[in-house]
Order: structure tokens, then C-alpha cells, then sequence
């Protein structure tokens, strides 16, 4: 992967210290965006609840890995936390400042200190800008070194994420997905950033070739000490990278737990079906699951149900799931769940990836 | 020894391009037996969809199938006249794609879409048309199927419109169907409906299927068998079981170590596949995976490697036998 070793890149990017403290606090986090209808007099409708109301930490060093179905949020959130989406209420507290307050100015200071990678490699590069001028971009924007040492920079972080310095003067459209998402890397890490929002740094690629990237910011993550927020829907690729996981319905986090508890012993209703869901690639595994299959579909956030969102497609809901809404309770150490019931659930439903 | 349903015999497609010859198919065989479900996997462009389209002759321009058979039940199917293919597609084999709306007209309603091709192929009367097909919309569980099948296709969501469109196949109770990532648009609670009710389906009713995805999770639990795509080729075709237990083409063996899984401890570091996907207008005399391939060998550069037997049923495209070859090269 990245040839040279980071290390020896000291000049150039730093070493994060601080391992395990909390780097980023999200309190009440809200988003919701306007419906509107008409030509001449637009009229608000109603709001679409994308993100309604969630708290989580991010600790230095570590990965949050978050997850659910399309639609539920999870983008919306890494935007609301880098506020590239101003949010509807709540706060995002950044080594204690809170970055909801703070006006463009301010703001500017923290903006290279946390940066993002998005999902779909062909979309987010200017087709118009050489690979170089991409990467270098935020350097401009924030009025950083001279043109001579950017582009000496520009070659090494090349270098880092494992493409040829040589390419510099190209296009974005003579490379592959892969290729372009390690242009992305380059570019987000160009300011020596502390915190990476990834969102869905790995659904464009080829199967082939996404591990080839994991890699790479796992890596990045040992040598500089990188905190990141890894956005996914692939639960395999979630739980192979990440430190702890929150999963999310209709903008609501249902749980939230260290990998291994999630996975290994699930106490969410929904978290249990969507593990339940995954196909795994082993045909004797297959054979011997039994499946949760899950009757309707993902509610609209524009009208979420009543009471715990997860009621209507709950197998194990009562009459009180539609009446009020189950907090996120910390459950056991670490582990947070919004389920009424999950501790009879518990008692009565093997885990999911267990086979009998 | 009961006969082939679908014999495909060395099929080649190719496009001809400003930029060179696609060479999208290159000669693949396989069978697929009444009832059976077969898988093809492989990586983005190894050209699953063009063989399938290959199959149903409906390459899209400027493509062109350039050799080969594709019999169904015996006949050669690219044989066929325009008029005598299409009353085999939708008939005896139906397709399903990945974007449900590109086969659902969104300008008439499901009812219509569906009974039409009943009172066409099938020659009922409309009245026993309606009722099969809300029949068949109770069979994919689509709720208040009497009233909902007068709707239109934008007022159902992604996954009810994959399993209208299920609905709308199965009216005519083909014998085989061809899903070409029937639920890569899907989100996994809503994949898991349709792969169960396919894997219902098929054991009900008898049909064969062809599933063509990208994820080896899906063809491990519903297909007997399975081709590995590379380039156009088929480099490794096996029963299912055989194929996970014992994967011998490099590029197999490569994919399963390159993904993670969600059922098993986890890994430090995963183990990808080194390279990029293959440019197919770039054929040679050498094996397709070479340039990636961590096994290769001298010959592997002069000589594509066909398709031997080393198992039961199960063929191998590789110079190497990769657990002998490993330690040789080791030593
Ligand atoms: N700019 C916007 N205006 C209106 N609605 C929006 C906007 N952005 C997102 N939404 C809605 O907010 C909800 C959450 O969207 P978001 O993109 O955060 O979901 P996601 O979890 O990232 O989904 P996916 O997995 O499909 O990327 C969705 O219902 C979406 O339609
Ligand atoms: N209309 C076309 N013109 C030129 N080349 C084409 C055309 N359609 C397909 N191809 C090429 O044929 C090859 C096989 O394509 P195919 O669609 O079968 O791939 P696939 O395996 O189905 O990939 P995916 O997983 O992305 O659907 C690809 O390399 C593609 O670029
Ligand atoms: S609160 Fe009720 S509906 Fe919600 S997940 Fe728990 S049991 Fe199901
Ligand atoms: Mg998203
Ligand atoms: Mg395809």
C-alpha cells in the first residue's frame, strides 16, 4: 500500500496524540429539512426528521462505525458534525467547543482540522482540475505554503496513498474508482487533519479492490493517530474497521456498542434482524441460519411512527412501542440500547450469527 | 441423467468501440438443469450481464455475438427469429434486472402490465388474466393486491417494486429466470425479502434460476452452482459447497480472503487483491489474472489456461494448483 512509510513523512503530517480521549461530543443532534410545495407561494409542508435527536462521542484514535438503511441519516449527521449541514437543534462539541455556535470565521480555524471522504469517487473530483490541483485545493483555499512547496506536498501525500507522484498533472477521468478514491484520501488528508468523516469510502468499488482501501486507512489511522466516523451499509466491512458501532433507524441511534458486543450479542430488535439479514459468504453457515425476515418497509422520515420508529416492523412489539418512545439507556457498560424490551428479548432470541 | 435445460456452448460477445474491440464474453460454457440455481460472480464489467443478455439475444448495440450456441431444451436460441426469441422471453425464461423500472413502463398501470402479456402468450380472457395476477401479487406478498394492482409502478417503493416485478415473471411460470442483481439497489432487510421469497419460489415451483451478483453471500445461500467471471471467462465453475471449501483459482481465492465476515473472528488486516480490474480490449495469448495474480508462473504469461477438471464437476482456468504451487514457490 503506501510505499513509503508514513512515518518517514513526519514533516509533513503529525502524529496525533491523546489516544482515548474524547475528541468529539454530539449532544441532541437535529436535522431536519423543510418540505415545500408550490411555484409562486412555497409553502412548508412539513420537515423531514432526517436526523432527530441523537448523542454519541467520537474518541481520539478510534473508529465509530455507523450504520442502517438508506435513508435513515447517516450522512446527514457526518454533515451536520463537520457542519457542512447547519443543524435544526443540538450540539457538536470539538475538544469542547462547541462548533454549532461558532460563526464562519471561527469556524474556518476547525475546518482543517476535520475533513471527509465521500462515497461515490467519480461525483466529488472536479473533472476539470488535474489530480494535483484537487489535491492542493484546500491549501489554496486556507492560504497555505507556496506554490513550489504544495506541489512538493501534493507528491508526497501521492506517495501516501499509494499512486505514482508521476500522475500529478492528470485528470480524474484517466483512473479507475479505486484509484480516484485514494485521490480523495490525499485530498482530505492534505491539511493534516485530526477527525475523518468516510462516508461510504468503499460502496463504489469493486469488491476486489476494497480491501485495498481499507487497508490504507487503517494504516493511515496506526501511523497518524486518526480519529474517523466510517459511514457504511456493508455491516462486514463496518465491523472489520471499526472500534465501536451506532446503528441508526429513521434518524434515531437504536444502538450503540463496542464491535464486538454489537455483533456478537446484538439487544436490538432491529440491529438483530439487519445481522441477520447479511448473506455470508459460506454455504454451511447459510444452510444453518435461521433468518428474522422483516415484513414491510423503512418508514418515511417525513412522517416517522409514533412511539419507538421501530414498531411497525418490530417482531416483538407491544401495544406500548406505538405509545411512547424508548430512550437510548446505557444497559450494560458501554453498551446503549432503545428498546423497551430487549432484556425479555434477550432471554427468549439466540443471537443472530449463531448457527445451530 | 435428466436433460439440460440450458446448454450455453462456448459463447463470445464482442463490442466494437473507438477505443478497440470489447471483448465482453470470451467463449464461456455452462449448463444449468431443470430446477436448478446457478450463480455467476465476478467484479464490475467481467461481463456478467452481457452473457446473460447474450443468452436471451439482446446484446445492446453496437455488441455482437460473434460464436457459439445457447440451447434451451435442445434448440439453439440464437437460431431463432425475432418473432419466435421473443415468445420464449417472458415465456419460458423471464428476466429480472437490477432497476425494476427499467422493465415496468411507469405510464401504465401494474394491472395492465401484467395481464397483457397473459392474454398475448397465454391466451386468457381478462377477467382470468386479473385474477392470476393479483393471484401472483398475493404469492410475493404485496399487501391489498386487489386494490393495488390498479396503481402505478412510482407508487410503490424499491423493494415492492422488485417484487411486482417477481409478480409479473411469474404469471407466466417460467422455466428458467435470469436475476441480474435482482437486489444490489436494496437495502439488506429488503434483500433478504426477495432472496427468501426466490428461494421459496424456486422450491415451490420448480423454476431454474440464474442469479448474476457481485456478492458471495447470495450465491452461497441460494445456488447449487457456481461460475467465477474474470475478463469474459469463466476461470472456475463448481457446486457450491466444493467451491468455498476448496477454491483453486487464484481470483476465487483472492476474493475470499479479500472480504471481511460478519460470522467470523476478526481478521488484523484483510488481504487484497493487488492491481486493477482488466481492460477487455486488451486480450492476449496470457492468462487474464496474471498481471494481479500472485501464483503466476512463466507459462501463465505465454498461454491463457483453459478450463480443466480437477474435482468432481469442479474446472479450473490455472496453470498452478495454488495449494501445491504456494509451497513450491516458498521453498
Ligand atoms: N438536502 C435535503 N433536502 C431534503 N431532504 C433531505 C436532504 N438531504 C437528505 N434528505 C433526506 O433526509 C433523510 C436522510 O438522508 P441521508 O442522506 O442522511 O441518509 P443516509 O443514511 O446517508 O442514506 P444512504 O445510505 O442512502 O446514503 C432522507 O430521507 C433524505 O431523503
Ligand atoms: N454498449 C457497450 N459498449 C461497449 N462496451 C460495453 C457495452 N456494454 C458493455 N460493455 C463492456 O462489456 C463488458 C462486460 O459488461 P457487463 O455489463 O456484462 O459487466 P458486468 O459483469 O455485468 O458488470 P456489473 O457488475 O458492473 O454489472 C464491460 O467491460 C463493459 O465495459
Ligand atoms: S421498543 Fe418495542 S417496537 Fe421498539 S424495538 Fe423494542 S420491542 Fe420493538
Ligand atoms: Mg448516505
Ligand atoms: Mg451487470
Amino acid at each position: 500500500m503506501a510505499e513509503t512509510s508514513i512515518a518517514e513523512l513526519a514533516g509533513t503530517l503529525t502524529r496525533k496524540e491523546g489516544w482515548g480521549e474524547v475528541l468529539l461530543d454530539v449532544k441532541d443532534l437535529q436535522v431536519y429539512f423543510p418540505i415545500r410545495r408550490g411555484l409562486i407561494f412555497e409553502r412548508t409542508l412539513g420537515h423531514v426528521h432526517a436526523v432527530d435527536g441523537i448523542s454519541f462521542n467520537v474518541k481520539r484514535g478510534e473508529t465509530l462505525g455507523l450504520v442502517g438503511e438508506s435513508g435513515c441519516g447517516k450522512t446527514t449527521t457526518g454533515r451536520a458534525v463537520l457542519q457542512l449541514q447547519k443543524p435544526t437543534g443540538g450540539h457538536v462539541f470539538y475538544e469542547g467547543k462547541d462548533l454549532v455556535t461558532l460563526d464562519p470565521n471561527e469556524l474556518r480555524r476547525y475546518r482543517r482540522d476535520l475533513q471527509i471522504i465521500f462515497q461515490d469517487p467519480f461525483a466529488s473530483l472536479d473533472p476539470r482540475m488535474t489530480v494535483g490541483a484537487i489535491i492542493a485545493e484546500p491549501l489554496e483555499i486556507h492560504h497555505l505554503l507556496t506554490p513550489k512547496e504544495r506541489e512538493e506536498k501534493v507528491r508526497e501525500l501521492l506517495r501516501i496513498v499509494g499512486l505514482n507522484p508521476y500522475f500529478v498533472n492528470r485528470y480524474p477521468h484517466e483512473f479507475s474508482g479505486g484509484q480516484r478514491q485514494r485521490i480523495g484520501v490525499a485530498r482530505a488528508l492534505i491539511l493534516d487533519p485530526e477527525f475523518i468523516v468516510c462516508d461510504e469510502p468503499i460502496s463504489a468499488l469493486d469488491v476486489s479492490i476494497q480491501a485495498q482501501l481499507i487497508n490504507l486507512l487503517e494504516e493511515l489511522q496506526d501511523q497518524l493517530g486518526l480519529t474517523y466516523l466510517f459511514i457504511a451499509h456493508d455491516l462486514a466491512v463496518v465491523r472489520h474497521i471499526s472500534t465501536r458501532v451506532a446503528v441508526m433507524y429513521v434518524g434515531k441511534i437504536v444502538e450503540l456498542a463496542d464491535r464486538a458486543d454489537l455483533y456478537d450479542l446484538p439487544l436490538h430488535p432491529y440491529t438483530k434482524a439487519l445481522l441477520s439479514a447479511v448473506p455470508v459468504p459460506d454455504p454451511t453457515v447459510e444452510k444453518r441460519r435461521s433468518r428474522i425476515i422483516m415484513q414491510g418497509d423503512v418508514p418515511n422520515p417525513a412522517n416517522p411512527p409514533s412511539g419507538c420508529r421501530f414498531h411497525t416492523r418490530c417482531p416483538f412489539a407491544k401495544p406500548e412501542c406505538s405509545e411512547a418512545e424508548p430512550p437510548l439507556e446505557e444497559v450494560q457498560p458501554s453498551h446503549y440500547v432503545a428498546c423497551f424490551f430487549w432484556k425479555e428479548i434477550a432471554e427468549r432470541v439466540a443471537p443472530p450469527l449463531s448457527v445451530n | 441423467m435428466p436433460e439440460p435445460l440450458l446448454e450455453v456452448k462456448n459463447l463470445r460477445t464482442e463490442f466494437p468501440t473507438r477505443e478497440g474491440v470489447v471483448h465482453a464474453v470470451n467463449g464461456i460454457s455452462y449448463t444449468v438443469m431443470p430446477g436448478e440455481a446457478v450463480g455467476i460472480v465476478g467484479e464490475s464489467g467481467c461481463g456478467k450481464s452481457i452473457s446473460a443478455l447474450s443468452v436471451l439475444n439482446l446484446v445492446p448495440v453496437p455488441g455482437r455475438i460473434v460464436g457459439g450456441e445457447v440451447l434451451f431444451e435442445g434448440q439453439d436460441l440464437l437460431k431463432y427469429s425475432d418473432d419466435e426469441i421473443r415468445k420464449v422471453r417472458g415465456n419460458d425464461i423471464s428476466m429480472i434486472f437490477q432497476d425494476p423500472m427499467t422493465s415496468l413502463n411507469p405510464v401504465l398501470s401494474i394491472l395492465r402490465q401484467m395481464t397483457e402479456p397473459l392474454v398475448i402468450h397465454k391466451g386468457m380472457d381478462m377477467a382470468a388474466a386479473e385474477r392470476r395476477s393479483v393471484e401472483m401479487m398475493e404469492m410475493v406478498e404485496i399487501p391489498f393486491a386487489r386494490t393495488r394492482i390498479r396503481e402505478y409502478p412510482h407508487n410503490f417503493s424499491g423493494g415492492m417494486r422488485q417484487r411486482v416485478m417477481i409478480a409479473m415473471m411469474l404469471a407466466c411460470e417460467p422455466k428458467l429466470v435470469i436475476c441480474d442483481e435482482p437486489t444490489t439497489a436494496l437495502d439488506v432487510t429488503i434483500q433478504a425479502q426477495i432472496l427468501d421469497l426466490l428461494n421459496r419460489l424456486r422450491q415451490d415451483l420448480g423454476m431454474a434460476v440464474i442469479m448474476i451478483t457481485h456478492d458471495l453471500g447470495i450465491v452461497a445461500g441460494l445456488c447449487d452452482r457456481i461460475n467465477v467471471m474474470y475478463a469474459g471467462y469463466i476461470v472456475e465453475k463448481a457446486g457450491t459447497e466444493e467451491l468455498f471449501a476448496n477454491p483453486r483459482h487464484p481470483y476465487t481465492l483472492g476474493l475470499l480472503r479479500s472480504i471481511p465476515r460478519v460470522d467470523q473472528s476478526i481478521r488484523q488486516k484483510l488481504v487484497p487483491i493487488e492491481g486493477f480490474p482488466p481492460d477487455l480490449t486488451r486480450v492476449g495469448d496470457s492468462c487474464p489474472f496474471q498481471p494481479r495474480c500472485v501464483y503466476a508462473v512463466e507459462r501463465s504469461e505465454e498461454e491463457n489456461p483453459p478450463l480443466t477438471l480437477v474435482g468432481e464437476e469442479h474446472w479450473v482456468a490455472c496453470w498452478v494448483n495454488v495449494y501445491e504451487g504456494k509451497e513450491q514457490s516458498d521453498g
